[in-house]
């Protein structure tokens, strides 16, 4: 299996969708490496000659931001958020929605479970 | 939506000049302002501003992080006093 920015080993699938198994590279992205490597979408992965590999192991390389160091820059892109106190950097501090969105009902993703709270109307004792 | 390029930020420009006449005065004390809207451009970097909420002032202090945000980000305009604790029986 070929080995593309660092651990990431696609599979036989098309080299399109295989690409998009690295972090920070999605369809678009994939396709406009292709493209840029001249390399036709429908071959498998595992067709892949050894400089197509390094051709565009070379191109992500260059001009893409993938796996672990987009992951630290995410990471450090909130850290900023929460240390300048700003609307954005409590919102994640605290764990809620942090684009307006409502939290009266839903915003479940953000929030965790649900936490039942004991006396609120509509809840029965349960008992 | 963001707002257009061509535009550039919008700083409110009657805030702009009382910071630069703050400045060239030597006039440390916060500036209060009711400008929430305004966005921080990198000449605002150490001042000290009172921002309105509606109702109070918050003392902002304004690093260089802090640039390119809008002075209304650092005055939050809810308060949130946490659910009453669950009683233990």
């Amino acid at each position: 299996m070929p080995r593309i920015a660092g651990v990431d080993i696609p599979n036989d699938k098309r080299v399109v969708v295989s690409l998009t198994y690295i972090y920070g590279i999605g369809p678009a992205f994939s396709r406009a490496i292709l493209k840029d490597a001249q390399i036709d979408e429908n071959t498998r992965a595992k067709d892949l000659t050894e400089d197509q590999i390094s051709h565009i192991a070379s191109i992500i390389d260059r001009n893409y931001v993938v796996e672990g160091q987009l992951r630290r820059q995410i990471t450090q892109n909130i850290a900023r958020l929460r240390d300048i106190q700003c609307y954005r950097g409590m919102r994640h501090r605290k764990g809620l929605p942090v684009r307006g969105q409502r939290t009266k009902t839903n915003a479940r993703t953000r929030k965790g479970p649900k936490k039942t709270v004991a006396g609120k109307k509509g809840v029965k004792e349960l008992r | 939506m963001s707002r257009s390029l061509k535009k550039g930020p919008f700083v409110d420009p009657r805030l702009y000049e009382k910071v630069m006449k703050a400045e060239a005065a030597g006039y440390r004390a916060p500036i209060k302002t009711w400008a929430r809207r305004c966005t921080i451009p990198p000449e605002f970097v150490g001042k000290t501003f009172d921002v309105h909420n509606g109702k109070i002032f918050h003392k902002v202090y304004v690093t260089e992080d802090m640039v390119g945000h809008k002075l209304g980000e650092f005055s939050p305009t809810r308060t949130f006093r946490s659910h009453t604790e669950t009683k233990k029986k």
